[in-house]
C-alpha cells in the first residue's frame, strides 16, 4: 500500500456517506511533443462522491479524463488507484479494474441495437471461452440470460425500455446520451467518468440527465467524475470541484470554495486591467 | 394476417432473444429444414447437384465466413480465394498422409489450419484498416497461390501439378471421387452448412459477436470501455478462415475433385465471395445465403430461361448472363445499398403490419 491521506471520510449535508480516496492523481503532466495539455496537476476521488472536472475550452479536462481511462499516458506523475500504483496498461486493461466513461462525442456502436450497445458493456461479467459460445451451450447461454437480467434493470433504471431493440442510429441525440450511459453502467464500475454529459441537450433533458447521475450515485454509491461547462449544474450536483485552466489546476474544493475563489472567477468571468 | 408478433407473449429472456421471435418465422425455418434434409435429397440429380445445389452450399460457408470478418468485424479482406487454397490443400494432405482418418474429421482439419493461417495474415489489421487491410490481404492471395503451385511438396510432386481428391466414404456412401453420388455430396455439404450457419450465429449473438461489431461500428471507443482489439480481430480472422478453409476442402474434395491452386482459387474467388458478401448483406447470416444464392443460382436460371425456354443460341444467352447480372447488382445496390437481407428486413416489417399499416 502506498501512502495516502488515508482518513475514513465524511458524510453530506443531504446525508450520503463519502468514503476513502478511490484514486489519486499525483503530479500528472501530459505533453502531446512541444504542448503541455496537463501541467503538474494532483487531485484525489473520493468513494462515493461526484467529483466535477470544470474549466474553460482547452483547459485540459477531457486530457484528464483520458489520463484516468488509460487512453493517454502521461509522461510525469502517477494514477494511485485503490492504494496502489498504476502501471502503464492498455485502455481495456483499466476498463476491466473498473473505470467505464462516456464519450463528449456519442460513441455508441451505431449498427447494434441499444440492447446489445448495452450487453456489450458487460463483456467483463461474460466469461464463457470461444468453444461454449460457438456451441451456445453450457456457460454461454447461461451466462447470457443472467447478464441480460442485469441489463434489463439498468433499461429499467434509466426509462429506456421502449426502445431496446431500436438500432442505435435511429434515436435521437437526448437518447443516444441516456444509452452511452446505460452502456457504461452495465459494466457496474467502480467510478464512473461522464465526459459532457449534458452537451448540447435542452433543459428537460438536462434535468433527466442529473437525476439519472444523482440516482445512480444514490443507489449504487458509484463514485463519478464528471466534465460539464453548464455552472448551475456542476455546482448542484458535485460535492467537490477541480477548476482547470491552460492545463493547470487553479481551484479544488466543494462548489462553495470554488466559487469564491479569486482565480476561477478571474478565469471565468475575466478581470478588468485598471 | 399470421406474421405477427401479437399475442405471442415472452416470458422469459432466453424466449426473448431467440433468433427467430416470430411463430412464423420458426415454423417457415423448421420447414426449410425438413425440406433440405428429406425433400431435397429424394429428388436431386447429378445436374442440379453439381450445377447449382452443391456450389450454392459451397459458396455460402464461404460468404458466411467472410461476412463474420467483413460484416461483424469490420476488417476487408481479398484473401478468401487463397483461404480456400489453404483448406482445399490442408484436406489434400491430409487426405494422402492419413488414408484412414474419416473424411469429415479431414476437412475439419482443414478448417483449423486455415483459421491458423487466417490469424497469421490477419496479424497487419492490428495496425492498419480498411483498403489499407485489403491490400495486405491481398499479399496473402498471391503469396499463397505461389506457394501451392510453385512447392512441390503441397501436391505431392505430382507431374501436372494437380490435386485430385481420392474417393472417401462416410457410413459406406463414397462423397469424394468419381463414384460419390449426387445425394451424398449434398449430404455432406449440407450437414456442413447447416452445422456453420449455426455456428456463425452462436458466435454472432454472443458477447464475442457483439465484440466484433464493436470493434467494428468504433474501434477506440470500444478500446475504452473494455474490448481487446487484438483478441477480437484475431478471434473474427480464425472463425473466419475457418469457415472459408472448411468451404474450400469441400469444393475441392467432393465438387471439383481435382484442382490446381491458380486456377480454382485465383483472385476471382475472392471477389465472388465478396459480392456474395456485399450484395447479400453485410452483418447479417440470411445475407450470406442471399448472396450466394444471388451470384450461383441466378446465372444459372438465366441460362435455363434463356437456352431452354426461350430457346436462344447458348453463346449469346452466355454473354447476356453476364450482363444481366451485372445490371440486376447495380439495380440491387442502388436500390437497397445493405444487400438483400435489409430488403427482406423491410419486407418483413411491412408484413407485420399489412394489410393495415395504421
Amino acid at each position: 500500500m502506498l501512502d495516502t491521506q488515508s482518513d475514513e471520510g465524511y458524510i453530506t449535508a443531504d446525508g450520503r456517506k463519502i468514503g476513502g480516496v478511490a484514486m489519486e492523481m499525483r503530479n500528472i503532466t501530459l505533453r502531446f511533443g512541444g504542448v503541455v495539455a496537463i501541467k503538474d496537476i494532483s487531485f484525489d476521488i473520493r468513494w462515493g462522491e461526484i467529483r466535477a472536472i470544470i474549466g474553460p475550452n482547452g483547459a485540459g479536462k477531457s486530457s484528464m479524463l483520458n489520463v484516468i481511462s488509460g487512453f493517454y499516458h502521461p509522461q510525469e506523475g502517477e494514477v494511485i488507484y485503490k492504494g496502489y500504483k498504476r502501471p502503464k496498461m492498455k485502455p481495456y486493461q483499466v476498463a476491466r479494474q473498473g473505470i467505464a466513461r462516456t464519450f463528449q462525442n456519442i460513441a455508441l456502436f451505431e449498427g447494434m441495437s441499444v440492447l446489445d450497445n448495452i450487453m456489450t458493456g458487460r463483456m467483463h461479467h461474460m466469461k464463457a471461452n470461444m468453444l461454449q459460445q460457438a456451441l451456445w451451450w453450457g456457460r454461454a447461454s447461461r451466462e447470457e440470460d443472467e447478464n441480460r437480467e442485469q441489463v434489463e434493470k439498468i433499461i429499467d433504471f434509466l426509462e429506456i425500455q421502449h426502445i431496446r431493440k431500436t438500432p442505435v442510429a435511429r434515436l435521437p441525440y437526448g437518447l443516444k446520451k441516456r444509452v452511452e450511459l446505460a452502456r457504461a453502467l452495465a459494466a457496474e464500475p467502480s467510478i464512473l467518468l461522464l465526459d459532457e454529459p449534458m452537451a448540447g441537450m435542452n433543459v428537460e433533458e438536462k434535468e433527466d440527465m442529473c437525476r439519472f447521475i444523482l440516482d445512480v450515485n444514490d443507489e449504487f454509491g458509484t463514485t463519478t467524475v464528471l466534465i460539464e461547462h453548464d455552472m448551475g449544474v456542476v455546482m448542484d450536483l458535485s460535492d467537490r470541484v477541480v477548476v482547470m485552466d491552460y492545463g493547470k489546476k487553479i481551484g479544488d474544493g466543494t462548489p462553495d470554495e470554488v466559487r469564491g475563489n479569486e482565480d476561477v472567477i478571474r478565469a471565468y468571468l475575466g478581470v478588468s486591467h485598471d | 394476417m399470421l406474421y405477427r408478433e401479437a399475442g405471442d407473449f415472452k416470458t422469459s429472456y432466453v424466449a426473448d432473444s431467440q433468433t427467430f421471435p416470430i411463430k412464423f418465422d420458426r415454423f417457415g425455418y423448421y420447414a426449410i429444414l425438413a425440406i433440405a434434409f428429406l425433400g431435397i435429397p429424394l429428388v436431386i440429380n447429378d445436374y442440379w447437384a453439381n450445377s447449382i445445389v452443391v456450389p450454392f452450399l459451397i459458396y455460402t460457408i464461404a460468404a458466411l465466413g467472410l461476412n463474420i470478418l467483413i460484416g461483424y468485424c469490420g476488417q476487408l479482406s481479398l484473401g478468401t480465394g487463397a483461404f480456400m487454397a489453404v483448406g482445399a490443400y490442408g484436406s489434400y494432405k491430409l487426405m494422402t498422409a492419413f488414408p484412414e482418418l474419416n473424411i469429415i474429421f479431414v476437412i475439419i482439419a482443414a478448417g483449423v489450419i486455415t483459421a491458423g493461417v487466417g490469424v497469421l495474415f490477419g496479424l497487419p489489421s492490428l495496425r492498419i484498416k480498411g483498403f489499407y487491410l485489403a491490400v495486405a490481404t491481398l499479399a496473402a492471395q498471391f503469396f499463397l497461390i505461389w506457394l501451392f503451385t510453385r512447392q512441390a511438396w503441397f501436391y505431392n510432386y505430382s507431374p501436372t501439378g494437380m490435386i485430385s481428391a481420392p474417393t472417401r466414404e462416410v457410413f459406406g456412401f463414397p462423397v469424394t471421387g468419381p463414384r460419390a453420388s449426387a445425394v451424398s455430396m449434398y449430404m455432406i455439404c449440407l450437414c456442413f452448412l447447416v452445422a456453420s450457419a449455426w455456428l456463425a450465429r452462436n458466435l454472432t449473438r454472443g458477447t464475442l459477436g457483439r465484440q466484433w461489431m464493436a470493434i467494428r461500428d468504433m474501434d477506440i471507443a470500444a478500446e475504452i470501455i473494455g474490448v481487446n482489439p487484438l483478441m477480437a480481430k484475431l478471434t473474427a480472422f480464425a472463425v473466419s478462415s475457418f469457415l472459408i478453409g472448411i468451404s474450400g476442402a469441400l469444393l475441392f474434395t467432393v465438387y471439383l475433385g481435382a484442382a490446381e491452386a491458380g486456377e480454382a482459387f485465383g483472385i476471382d474467388k475472392s471477389f465472388l465471395v465478396l459480392f456474395m458478401v456485399i450484395i447479400g448483406g453485410l452483418g447479417s447470416i440470411f445475407g450470406a445465403f442471399a448472396g450466394a444464392a444471388f451470384l450461383i443460382v441466378g446465372p444459372v436460371m438465366l441460362k435455363l430461361l434463356l437456352v431452354n425456354t426461350l430457346g436462344w443460341p447458348t453463346d449469346l444467352a452466355a454473354h447476356l448472363e453476364i450482363m444481366i447480372i451485372g445490371a440486376l447488382i447495380l439495380v440491387f445496390l442502388i436500390v437497397e445499398p445493405h444487400g438483400i437481407a435489409a430488403l427482406w428486413r423491410t419486407i418483413k416489417e411491412k408484413l407485420r403490419l399489412w394489410p393495415f399499416p395504421y
